[in-house]
């Protein structure tokens, strides 16, 4: 198997947040709210990236935010991916009444920006990490829940799906032995999309002061802490922009690679 | 009736009805949930005589569809309630805020979507040569980049390291519409990049996708110009598609405005809701919850409307 270079260099980045994320107290130089110099110090020789807003090493933080934004994003995708396409599945074997019931219900949900109904929900919720996951989590999961629900349609009227309801399977095998696999392409090469967005989706919310909490890190949350240094020309809030911006993008290499690759086995799109 | 006429009819309904459930699972949205609301606004300290004036305030003791009816009886006369946090009416603080939202996002949109079009047809113009992989590379960075930090990025490259403008929009009735506009300049940036790259993409697939049709090819043999064959032909039967896109672009400013208001901590709405969801200032968040979710259903049916519109079978009925 050739993987193209521009997926090799998406996989290899990706790699790369993803092992500093799980080794993140191995690498970092320093303590996380370790305070270890001046406030806004340059780039030095002990501190690559500088100081923050109150002393602690950037680039510390950033190892430690980058854990904690790809933590909850990971997390938040999963149960989108799960919740999403279970239900999407289950809509498009039922069909009739349940099938629009839950159809119109994403409908409706979709019909809000996901930014301002998690605004209105965090109003009242106190926010924790399990909390933001939560609400991440299901909001996104509408998405994938048409998506799954479109291929599943699909899938379904196949011959290989009418043998095996002839043959007497239940919903259960139905659902996880004859749609799952032949929809995975396509739900996969979404994964990646749906990842960024929620990087994208929980670093606006902690940019907002209504995502993770300090003293925790995360890359939104370092934005926050560092933008009034932005005025004086310290262009330390600019680096989780750096940090994103090459996650988000590797992951879409990395993606637009898998929908290539599985497309072109079947000989068209899905 | 014509069938035009019934559709329209059907899409307006069709919206005030999602209006009508939006209103619904906004107010579930904020006492669905467990634990008790009046407590996670007051915190763990509070005492209990506090506890018992807020919920009386927030109308707490009542069974909750008679607040909702309450609550919509309200907003259909024009009274969003009064603010939690400063006791404030909500609607008169809300009025001059929402203006500086539209002026704000009417520049945006004034400036994003003929640039978005025009970019559009020079990428299908020159398809897979250097301008196309250019604005396409620009389009996929801009997409990766959360709205916030598109913000902070052009605020310390033109704003604190070229002084072209000022790095807070701050903006008030005295001023001239000059001083208006130079004040709002680095935030209507922001916006035009964060929409421009959806519809630009979105319009060079309209356009290439009409590109395959076979009049085209008629057109092409017929020895016009690469530009006047997009111009003449592809680009009014893209129309449709085109407008829809810039429509739902449009919705999609209603989520970037929020943030790019905190940001250069304009005055306007998202501002104003952002600062009472930490607050938790729950009839404040509600009232723009509402008004936000209003907007953008209104965008994505004036979209509808539109396709419907520009579709000549509808049109001229047999």
């Amino acid at each position: 198997m050739r993987i193209p270079f521009a997926a090799a260099v998406g996989l290899s980045f990706t790699a790369v947040y993803f092992l500093a994320a799980i080794f993140a107290p191995l690498i970092a130089p320093y303590g996380m709210a370790e305070i270890v110099g001046d406030v806004w110090e340059p780039s030095s020789a002990e501190h690559l990236l500088g100081t923050d807003n109150i002393g602690r090493d950037l680039l510390s933080r950033m190892i430690y935010g980058g854990r904690t934004t790809i933590f909850i994003a990971t997390v938040a995708t999963i149960l989108s991916f799960v919740t999403g396409s279970t239900l999407g599945f289950l809509a498009a074997v039922l069909g009739g009444w349940a099938d629009q019931a839950l159809s119109r219900f994403v409908d409706l949900l979709m019909s809000i920006p996901s930014l301002i109904f998690a605004l209105v929900v965090l109003s009242v919720m106190p926010v924790t990490t399990g909390v933001l996951i939560l609400v991440m989590g299901l909001l996104d999961s509408t998405r994938v829940f048409r998506l799954a629900r479109a291929v599943a349609v699909d899938i379904n009227v196949m011959d290989y799906v009418e043998a095996a309801k002839l043959r007497g399977e239940g919903r259960g095998w139905i659902i996880f032995r004859e749609i799952l696999p032949n929809a995975l392409s396509p739900l996969v090469a979404e994964l990646g999309l749906r990842f960024i967005f929620m990087v994208l989706f929980v670093s606006t919310l902690s940019f907002l002061g209504l995502g993770v909490q300090p003293p925790l890190a995360d890359w939104g949350g370092i934005v926050k802490e560092n933008k009034d240094g932005i005025v004086y020309g310290i262009g330390a809030a600019l680096w989780p922009a750096v940090a994103i911006a090459t996650l988000a993008i590797s992951v879409n290499l990395v993606a637009d690679w898998v929908l290539n690759r599985t497309t072109s086995l079947k000989g068209g799109r899905g | 009736m014509p069938p035009i006429v019934k559709l329209l009819a059907q899409r307006i309904a069709l919206g005030l009805l999602l209006l009508f459930l939006v209103s619904i699972l906004i107010f579930v949205g904020t006492i669905i949930l467990p634990g008790d609301v009046a407590q996670s606004i007051l915190g763990q300290s509070a005492t209990p005589e506090a506890l018992a004036n807020l919920r009386r305030d927030l109308g707490l003791n009542d069974p909750p569809v008679a607040r909702y009816f309450a609550w919509l009886g309200g907003i259909l006369q024009g009274d969003l309630g009064t603010a939690l946090t400063s006791g404030q009416d909500i609607a008169t603080a809300i009025g001059s805020r929402f203006s500086n939202t539209l002026f704000l996002a009417f520049w945006a949109a004034i400036i994003s979507v003929p640039l978005a079009i025009l970019l559009g047809l020079v990428a299908v113009r020159y398809k897979d040569r250097w301008p196309d992989k250019l604005i396409s590379g620009v389009t996929l960075a801009s997409i990766s980049i959360p709205e916030f930090l598109i913000g902070y990025v052009v605020m310390y490259v033109i704003g604190v390291k070229l002084r072209w403008f000022p790095s807070v929009a701050m903006i008030n009735d005295s001023m001239s519409l000059g001083e208006k506009l130079s004040a709002i300049a680095m935030p209507v940036m922001v916006l035009t990049l964060v929409v421009l790259a959806h519809m630009m993409r979105m319009t060079r697939a309209a356009i290439l996708n009409v590109m395959q049709s076979a009049y085209i090819e008629t057109a092409e043999l017929k020895g016009l110009s690469g530009f006047q064959v997009i111009y003449r032909h592809a680009f009014p039967n893209a129309v449709a598609p085109i407008v829809n896109v810039v429509m739902l672009n449009l919705a999609y400013l209603v989520v970037g405005v929020v943030v790019v208001e905190v940001v250069f901590v304009y005055p306007g709405m998202g501002q104003y809701l952002v600062d009472h969801v930490s607050k938790r200032d729950v009839p404040v968040v509600q009232a723009c919850g509402l008004i936000f979710a209003g907007v953008y259903i209104l965008l994505n049916m004036v979209a509808d409307i539109v396709s419907i519109l520009s579709n000549p079978r509808l049109r001229h009925p047999k």
